[in-house]
């Protein structure tokens, strides 16, 4: 805040009042609006501006954390497009969100129908239950589906076994491993996704409908002419913010096969990956450029999916 | 025909409800068995009767207590400052008019593309300047005012505080912050609730961020002592199991309580954003 304004204009002054001194009045006047909205901007210059500044400078540093701090060019950045555990890791994540990803958004697109049609009783219900794992901790999910797709004992190779199937060892194969991320990830969304598509189902107007029906179109017309686009800024919400989520997975992989992505890595995902390097192997200078190769991989790709949504309404 | 669609249906929601909530079943089922039980083979579907004795253990192992009080105290202190922090900069943006406001609420929209993993290392490296690292300070004051809050009370104080009221409290001589706290305040309730239950849930859940933070036994919350545990008894799985369900039971109730506004209100964030 400081003391503001109080110095009396200087008499010879060649202007009468200026502008700026009629805005910073009028600031002044304010300052119990700008103290009330302060704290936010303070914690994010502190906390949220200067990491991202000082991370761009600390991705062209070698520093283990504590020692000297020696400037590295870009030999992290380098050393990053050259590390084939990078590519991998930013393969799997792709993967992982691919296979988790498409199943979700369209399981949640099936139960939002559902539970939209008319005659459905215990609605409230069923939302919480199909919500509940929503609000259970990722640690807690890990553990119990390590149990069902364990190796040897898991639940899943009991129903395998049962129906004549040979049991498989999930976990010692990448893509096990990347099924029983992905299908946590599914069983994590589908149910926030769904209320999420179940309450712009309800929010289309039913007068369109009816106009339709009147016009003789079919269920199916209907569906794609008015249901779809009607959602698309609704998918599109939910396809972006599953990118974002499915860029950043880090603890069902990190809780169910450790650091290292368990078997060749299947698990190994980019945050895995920067948790790693930065906090297990103690490189912070190349942990901040993996963060900047992380950011530009999600903006690309948000970027992507935001023209593929988008082109889906001209079919 | 159209009966025959409508068990249709219901046997499909039957369905998607069972994958969502066996594995709660499952955990509280294993949590009754010993470790040879939850290894065996065909597994148990069925309560055992070891649940106290594995409680007993994980009581023994760890103390639970000062992890449950640790995680209880890091998501009410964050949930309680969000609260005042939000809701105080969201009523002003919503009510008030002043120089710079479309930008600097424009400015806070555009702060929640930040990716938080961005900046991991630095703010780890800033935290251990600040003396931070093994604190709670460390998880709850980054987080303490935040841009989505901010955003929702907005929206919802926008509509909900009248005008109209706030001039007849100033008249009575009401100052800024008595027209927040005793005017404002109480109207927007519901905005506050769902926000409450939004960070205390996230808090109490969070694992990476404290993960790197904290390192101390004592200090750890239950997610990263869960962890911890899974990681070192890893032949003492009924254990590691029934800690698992008294980390999942205390949310879940709370949950069950206010489920069905906080689920609406999900749904209406999404859509409005």
């Amino acid at each position: 805040m400081g003391e503001p304004l109080r110095q009396p204009l200087e008499p010879h002054h060649p202007y009468p009042v200026p502008a700026k001194r009629k805005l910073s009045s009028e600031i002044w006047k304010h300052r119990k609006e700008y103290l009330a909205i302060s704290p936010f901007y303070l914690l994010f210059a502190v906390f949220g501006l200067f990491p991202i500044l000082f991370s761009m400078y600390l991705s062209f540093q070698k520093w283990d954390g504590i020692g000297v701090m020696t400037f590295n060019g870009v030999n992290n950045y380098r050393f990053m497009l050259t590390d084939p555990e990078f590519w991998k890791a930013v393969g799997n994540t792709l993967l992982i969100w691919i296979y988790s990803t498409i199943p979700m958004l369209f399981s949640a697109l099936v139960v939002a129908f559902l539970l939209n049609a008319s005659f459905v009783k215990f609605r409230t219900f069923f939302r919480i239950g199909y919500f509940l794992p929503n609000v259970t901790s990722l640690v807690a999910v890990s553990i119990v589906f390590s149990t069902i797709f364990s190796n040897n004992y898991g639940l899943l190779n009991y129903i395998f076994t049962s129906f004549g199937l040979d049991p498989v060892e999930w976990l010692n194969h990448t893509w096990g491993i990347q099924l029983a991320v992905s299908f946590m990830v599914i069983w994590r969304w589908v149910g926030y996704n769904a209320v999420i598509y179940l309450a712009g189902l309800q929010s289309i107007p039913s007068v369109l409908y009816e106009a339709a029906k009147i016009d003789g179109a079919s269920g199916i017309q209907s569906f794609f002419r008015i249901t779809l686009p009607n959602l698309r800024p609704i998918i599109l919400f939910t396809v972006i913010t599953s990118t974002i989520g499915g860029m950043q997975i880090f603890t069902e992989p990190q809780v169910l096969v450790g650091n290292d992505g368990g078997a060749n890595g299947g698990g190994l995902t980019i945050v895995l990956y920067l948790y790693r390097e930065a906090f297990i192997n103690n490189y912070f200078g190349y942990g901040s450029a993996v963060g900047w190769g992380m950011f530009v991989l999600i903006a690309l790709f948000s970027i992507f999916n935001w023209k593929v949504v988008q082109g889906k309404g001209t079919l | 025909m159209i009966r025959s669609k409508n068990v249709l249906l219901y046997a499909g929601l039957i369905a998607g409800l069972i994958v969502s909530v066996f594995p709660f079943y499952w955990l509280a089922v294993m949590a009754t068995r010993t470790t040879p039980e939850i290894y065996s083979f065909p597994p148990k579907l069925w309560f055992g009767t070891h649940l106290f004795d594995n409680i007993s253990r994980v009581f023994e192992s760890i103390n639970f207590f000062r992890t449950l009080l640790n995680t209880l105290f890091v998501a009410t202190a964050s949930t309680i400052l969000v609260l005042f922090f939000d809701s105080l900069a969201g009523y002003t943006f919503a009510k008030f008019t002043f120089p710079g406001k479309k930008w600097l609420f424009v400015l806070l929209l555009a702060t929640m593309m930040a990716p938080a993993q961005l900046s991991l290392v630095p703010s780890f490296v800033i935290m251990a300047k600040f003396g931070w690292v093994g604190s709670f300070k460390a998880l709850i004051i980054p987080g303490m005012a935040n841009a989505f809050g901010i955003f929702w009370i907005r929206q919802y104080a926008e509509d909900s505080v009248p005008s109209e009221l706030l001039d007849a409290g100033k008249i009575d001589g009401c100052g800024f912050f008595r027209l927040y706290w005793n005017i404002s305040l109480p109207i927007l309730r519901p905005a506050l609730s769902f926000l409450g239950a939004f960070t205390f849930i996230g808090a109490w859940n969070d694992y990476l961020w404290p993960l790197i933070i904290l390192t101390d036994e004592r200090k750890f919350t239950l997610q990263v002592a869960l962890a911890s545990l899974n990681g070192i008894y890893t032949t003492d799985y009924s254990l590691v199991i029934a800690g698992t369900l008294l980390a999942v039971i205390p949310l879940i109730i709370m949950f069950l309580f206010i489920s069905k506004q906080f689920i609406s209100d999900i749904a209406a964030g999404a859509i409005k954003s």
